[in-house]
């Protein structure tokens, strides 16, 4: 049995079924609300998703089972006095040490959890970053999006932000420094990039099996890294477009990734109004086109960061991924094949599966 | 003491009640003060600025009101989400 959890603009969906066999929406949660993110903590089966009420701000709940009741989390703000107002939760993972998650946010705000996301801190170094005043929000506003730790180093963890570049520390968040070597951004001069933070990082997933080697999707750009997010090098140019929001890699295979290209920022939708994932087996010389299954004409549609999301690994290895028009398709042969998996959704802001 | 009203998701995180009388003189004293009584409202009304959320109304006796109306003992306060924050 496979569920994902679906993050809407207008509330959260739990699907179930088996892969390849249909799904049903089992529950939907926190009806008529933004669900920016919806996660379960494998190690603990306990699930959470953040919300952005309008009215109320944003929120980190909890629940056992994502179908029954959630409790809200505490912790989750900003300093009192900072003159400040925490926007959005965008994004939460599961760190390396017991009992450990973290979440990132708008304002480009690390929190971090050490009882099972019950309540959380926020990380003072990042937030007291001596270059924050400089970090300039991308159109989603000032986002973490990306938490990647390294596998059996909990102190190691690399982070990205909306238009404020790759972090990384190697003390438990204890201190932070740029990452961001090789990137170029067609959006500011080409003199003084080196200096800049304003790099508009919109995914970046790590290799778990060769945890030196990162794959990110720039604004503009897909990157690889096989130093630890020190320098990048472009792996983008056999792709039909290289601007686009997710990645996804297979965590069998460390020269893997899969990405769902859009036509530019200016033109947020599928290219050639075709749907198709590009998957490279080979570290990004060469990417393949995978649609079968996926809309071939008059499909316009827009896969935001963190609506692409994968279970298990290898040749068997699910894959999902919705969109913001409320379709969600799915492979269960690491992109080979796709079916529909609910046609008719609110926006999709955000999928994970379990 | 002033009468302050709530609906929804406030009223249940305000121990299920509707009303609430309160002293304060100003509608940020009263909201504050209904956090202190009722902890799990907190960052609900008010944001980490001490502000009242964007998309959320008070009324001073049904007129619109903010953050630094008076109120008086008796007055009622009404803290209602803005049909501006809906969802499209």
């Amino acid at each position: 049995m496979t569920e994902l959890l679906v993050g809407t603009k207008k509330g959260l969906f739990v699907l179930a079924g088996e892969p390849g066999a249909g799904f049903r929406i089992q529950a939907r949660a926190f009806p008529g609300e933004p669900v920016d993110y919806a996660v379960r903590d494998a190690r603990t089966g306990r699930a959470f998703a953040a919300t952005t009420s309008p009215f109320y701000g944003p929120k980190i709940w909890f629940a056992e089972d994502a179908a029954g009741e959630w409790s809200q989390a505490e912790g989750v703000e900003l300093p009192a006095g900072a003159n400040a107002a925490l926007e959005r939760i965008w994004v939460i993972a599961a760190g390396e040490k017991d009992g450990r998650l973290y979440a990132g946010g708008d304002p480009g705000v690390l929190f971090q959890s050490d009882d099972g996301g019950e309540s959380w801190q926020l990380n003072q170094a990042l937030w007291e970053h001596p270059t924050r005043p400089d970090w300039q929000p991308g159109g989603g506003g000032l986002c973490l999006h990306s938490i990647v730790p390294w596998p059996g180093e909990p102190d190691r963890l690399t982070i990205a932000i909306s238009a404020a570049g790759v972090w990384h520390t190697e003390d438990d968040g204890r201190s932070w420094r740029k990452g961001n070597r090789g990137l170029g951004a067609r959006y500011l001069p080409e003199v003084g990039q080196e200096e800049t933070t304003a790099f508009c990082v919109h995914h970046l997933e790590r290799a778990p099996q060769r945890p030196e080697r990162l794959f990110m999707q720039f604004h503009g750009g897909v990157y690889r890294s096989d130093d630890a997010g020190e320098s990048w090098s472009e792996i983008g140019a056999p792709l039909p477009s290289d601007f686009g929001f997710p990645l996804v890699i297979d965590p069998a295979d460390p020269d893997s990734a899969y990405v769902i290209p859009l036509v530019a920022d200016m033109d947020r939708v599928t290219p050639d109004a075709c749907v198709r994932v590009y998957e490279t087996r080979d570290a990004g010389v060469s990417w393949q086109a995978r649609g079968e299954g996926l809309p071939s004409a008059d499909a316009y549609l827009t896969v935001l960061r963190l609506a692409f999301a994968r279970r298990g690994q290898g040749p068997a290895m699910e894959l999902y991924f919705g969109s913001t028009t409320g379709e969600v398709y799915g492979s269960t042969d690491a992109g080979g094949r796709w079916q529909t998996i609910a046609p008719l959704l609110p926006p999709v802001y955000a999928l994970s599966a379990s | 003491m002033a009468l302050v009203c709530v609906r929804g998701p406030l009223k249940q995180l305000a121990g299920g009640q509707a009303q609430h009388r309160i002293r304060g003189a100003t509608v940020l004293e009263l909201v504050a003060e209904l956090e202190d009584q009722h902890p799990a409202v907190r960052g609900w009304i008010l944001d980490e600025r001490g502000a009242i959320r964007r998309h959320i109304n008070v009324y001073v006796n049904g007129e619109r009101g903010s953050d630094d109306t008076p109120v008086e003992p008796d007055d009622r306060v009404d803290v209602l989400p803005a049909i501006s924050g809906g969802v499209a």
